[in-house]
């Protein structure tokens, strides 16, 4: 009540005529939104605590019930936008650094949907996949040209160290902590059935997943939260993550709620502390000191393993690029401003930034006119949201796209944006037991083997429509796209032409 | 319109080559008249000859072949060629007026010598100083082409139908062990001299036949290595990613060839050991040099050829021989006209390359 009084973002529609009272839905709320009444034998409802993660409506077995967005509205205004009023008023009230969940949801261009791609006509067939040959297979890390022949002429074969994937497409980095163990095990699980990788994120292996090593990549971070010899030496790479495209220039922050039981042996941090990850990691002030960690974990493997450093994707990319691929680094991760987190701070993850699209295609573009582009590999992360979108981040100059977003839908998630409360009614985003389990390992993982397989299909036909049966000659193909409504910069910047040119 | 260079423009086309295993002398006539028969393969938009072999005389002096627009061009190119060269003959390429052949540029070739202090200077060998200056000439002096610049060899093109591009160039008095050839069949150009096949660099000379579906990451590609693709076809990138791996690689044409028409996966994983090694090798590590849609190509170079298909053998191509002769061709007519009793004619499959060598060096 009073000044701060919000009137709830949701309603929540309950079909009286069609509801059994079986309280499903009240079980199956971890915020407590339906509330049977036994007396009186019916729901009360308290929408306040309403996030619409659609957990009831999935589970209602009559269908009885939808949620719907509140028309309660303040007096509209174009420049005082109802949630910038609101987040005042939730600011004015606790002093507050704001937080959210996932990606930038604010409407700004999503350059994917503006640019279309090529097929064959007449003069070059197109190629059917379900008749011929057609490979996705990638290999990630430094491509030599250095042809070095043994004494009886023939090559020495040597390769230096790389991942191979059977498709373009690794699983993101998403912490143990953030999402739950059993999230964790679907993709490790998933990754290993697909032959490609999934990420443990900052918050170290958890001692049952060593086993998926050989499809794993391990993440050391600046709070190095769960990083050790033996860690190192489990995955089949290692990511330095200087950046995150949700958050960038700011640390990671996992609440101490979040911090249970194998959570904190896994981080090795105290139960119920906050996981706060610096800004920076102090040991890397400049990217000389880059490249020292670089080579420092490349001692420490032996180097058996390439070494990724992810980055946000920063007005200054195209440099900041350069500057990795020339300190020793196999793989270069760029995090668009879309892509997701479990916790940010909303003014950073709504404005700092750039979009994939941009950086991906300046940073490859600076690399090639750098002559080094083959020194290390493109991963192109932040909002992959389709087959379609891979193709597109492909023609750039990608090398491969991570998702992480879209695994977790695949997971059950329903984008509600509310990890950052840990009480995720899908059991992704959250350590409570009774929450956890709903996410079964084995629907987990099939599920997003599903949805990889159909990937690579769809894969398949756009690549076979432009007359193309390796994704290698996808790469960095611009002559494939066309943007559609995009001006003169942008289609600068993006290396492609205009449709109809 | 946009004229080719500023805009890709793809074609079909036909190829035809011959080559004497003992390097044995063939008039310029005889692979003139092979394209008779794949006369609408063609649509009189270009055509174009290899010749190895022809210049004897020459033989240790680089033969550029140069287009000019005007006379000034030619002045401002001879200028620049003497900087890097000492020019021992400059002569017009003799042609014939006929009515099918228009337009015409004026037609130089020059018989060239490195000076040895730029090449000390530089710290570079004497093909990539050609290779330099090629690519130099041809993306910044405007109304300058250079069309040829190997050694003992010669490329002869035009905007017309191939047949009648050799009895323009004449020739019938040109005797070389080895020649290929080309018609063009281009889909939206009014025709330019220069972007007519074959494409050449220093020795190494491409006939092409396809649309590459791979053309712009392949071109992005070797563009990293100095290499400037100012005619955005895809003869041009072929003929340059060649250049680089076979030149500056020091790769065999067999190696080369698993490059760019690389074997599938699955096929590797069928090899043995050590063929599986060796493949994986050069399909990982020179990936982007993959070319995928469909060419047939053949590539000249001095002392042999090598005729490839795309790996799914999207375009046609037949090979046949005859005493020390083979014989490759878009259509076995070809084939047959140059010599009606060729034996062993067949199809090499997809990614199997024919390479051919002359048993001595000429």
């Amino acid at each position: 009540m009073g000044i701060d009084y919000m009137y709830p973002e949701f309603e929540v529609v309950r079909n009286r005529e069609r509801c059994i009272n079986c309280r499903i839905c009240e079980k199956e709320c971890a915020n407590g939104v339906h509330i049977f009444n036994e007396e009186k034998n019916c729901f009360a409802v308290d929408e306040s605590k309403c996030v619409n993660c659609q957990r009831c409506v999935c589970f209602c077995p009559t269908h009885a019930l939808k949620i719907v967005k509140s028309d309660c509205r303040l007096r509209e205004n174009a420049n005082w936008h109802e949630s910038t009023v609101k987040e005042i008023f939730k600011q004015a009230r606790s002093g507050g650094v704001l937080l959210s969940s996932m990606g930038n949801p604010n409407k700004l261009p999503v350059y994917w949907d503006k640019i279309l791609i090529n097929a064959s006509q007449v003069t070059n067939p197109p190629i059917d996949p379900l008749r011929e040959p057609m490979e996705t297979r990638v290999f990630l890390g430094m491509k030599s040209h250095k042809i070095k022949r043994k004494e009886n002429g023939e090559i020495d074969c040597t390769v230096p160290p790389l991942l191979e994937l059977s498709m373009p497409v690794m699983f993101a980095a998403m912490s143990y902590g953030s999402i739950s163990y059993n999230a964790h095990e679907s993709l490790a699980r998933a990754a290993e059935k697909l032959g490609i990788y999934y990420n443990t994120g900052e918050g170290g292996l958890h001692e049952d997943f060593y086993c998926y090593g050989e499809n794993t990549i391990v993440q050391v971070a600046s709070g190095r939260f769960g990083v050790h010899n033996d860690y190192l030496k489990a995955g089949a790479a290692v990511e330095i993550k200087m950046g995150q495209g949700a958050k960038p220039g700011i640390g990671g922050h996992l609440p101490g709620t979040k911090i249970v039981g194998d959570v904190s042996k896994t981080r090795m941090i105290p139960e119920g502390s906050d996981a706060i990850s610096p800004a920076p990691h102090h040991d890397i002030y400049s990217i000389e000191d880059l490249r020292q960690l670089v080579y420092s974990i490349k001692e420490a493997t032996n180097y058996q393993k390439p070494v990724m450093v992810k980055v946000a994707a920063v007005h200054n990319i195209a440099a900041i690029a350069s500057g990795i691929a020339r300190s020793g680094a196999d793989i270069i991760v760029i995090d668009g401003f879309r892509g997701g987190t479990g916790a940010a701070p909303t003014r950073i993850r709504d404005n700092v930034g750039i979009p994939i699209e941009l950086a991906l295609a300046a940073v490859d573009q600076r690399l090639r006119d750098e002559g080094i582009r083959n020194r290390v590999s493109l991963v192109a992360s932040g909002s992959i949201r389709s087959a379609a979108d891979v193709v597109k981040a492909i023609a750039l100059g990608a090398d491969a796209c991570y998702v992480a977003t879209a695994a977790l839908i695949a997971m059950g998630c329903h984008l509600c944006r509310n990890c950052q409360s840990g009480t995720c009614n899908w059991g992704i985003a959250t350590q409570k037991p009774e929450l956890t389990k709903r996410l079964d390992p084995d629907t987990g993982s099939e599920r997003l083997i599903n949805l990889m397989t159909a990937w690579k299909n769809e894969i398949k036909e756009i690549m076979g429509g432009m007359g193309i049966n390796s994704i290698e000659a996808l790469r960095g193909n611009r002559l494939m796209l066309r943007g559609i409504g995009l001006n003169e910069n942008e289609l600068r910047i993006l290396g492609i032409a205009h449709a109809g040119e | 319109m946009k004229k080719e260079g500023q805009v890709r423009i793809p074609s079909g086309c036909a190829i035809a080559a011959v080559i004497s295993r003992k390097g044995n002398k063939m008039s310029g006539e005889l692979i003139t008249n092979a394209m008779k028969p794949m006369h609408d393969r063609s649509n009189g938009l270009g055509g174009g000859f290899a010749g190895y072999g022809i210049y004897p005389e020459y033989k240790d002096f680089y033969a550029f072949h140069i287009f000019f627009n005007s006379r000034a061009t030619r002045k401002d190119c001879e200028q620049l060629l003497k900087e890097s060269f000492e020019i021992v003959q400059a002569e017009i390429i003799p042609t014939r007026k006929i009515p099918a052949i228009t337009d015409e540029p004026l037609i130089w070739r020059y018989f060239v010598s490195p000076f040895k202090s730029v090449l000390k200077s530089l710290q570079i060998d004497e093909k990539e100083l050609v290779a330099r200056t090629v690519m130099m000439i041809n993306t910044s002096v405007n109304g300058a082409y250079v069309f040829s610049s190997g050694k003992n060899m010669g490329t002869f093109k035009a905007v017309g139908f191939p047949e009648d591009v050799g009895v323009f160039y004449k020739l019938e008095k040109y005797e070389g062990y080895s020649w290929t050839a080309h018609g063009r069949y281009p889909t939206n150009t009014p025709g330019w001299w220069g972007g007519c096949h074959p494409f050449t660099l220093l020795d190494y000379s491409i006939v092409h036949n396809g649309e590459i579906s791979s053309y712009d990451a392949n071109r992005r590609a070797i563009e990293m290595f100095g290499y400037k693709c100012s005619l955005q076809t895809d003869t041009e990138v072929i003929t340059y990613i060649m250049d680089y791996l076979i030149r500056r690689q020091n790769l065999t044409y067999k190696e080369a060839a698993s490059i760019i028409a690389a074997p599938f996966w699955s096929t590797i994983s069928s090899k043995d050991e050590k063929e599986k090694q060796l493949l994986t090798y050069l399909r990982t590590m020179f990936s982007d040099f993959l070319i995928t849609g469909p060419f047939s190509i053949v590539l000249g170079f001095n002392g042999g050829l090598m005729a490839l298909n795309d790996r799914l053998k999207l375009r046609s191509m037949v090979v046949g021989e005859k005493d020390d002769k083979v014989f490759i061709a878009s259509e076995e007519a070809a084939i047959r006209t140059m010599e009606p009793d060729a034996e062993n004619i067949y199809a090499p499959s997809g990614g199997e390359p024919v390479i051919v060598k002359v048993e001595e060096d000429i």
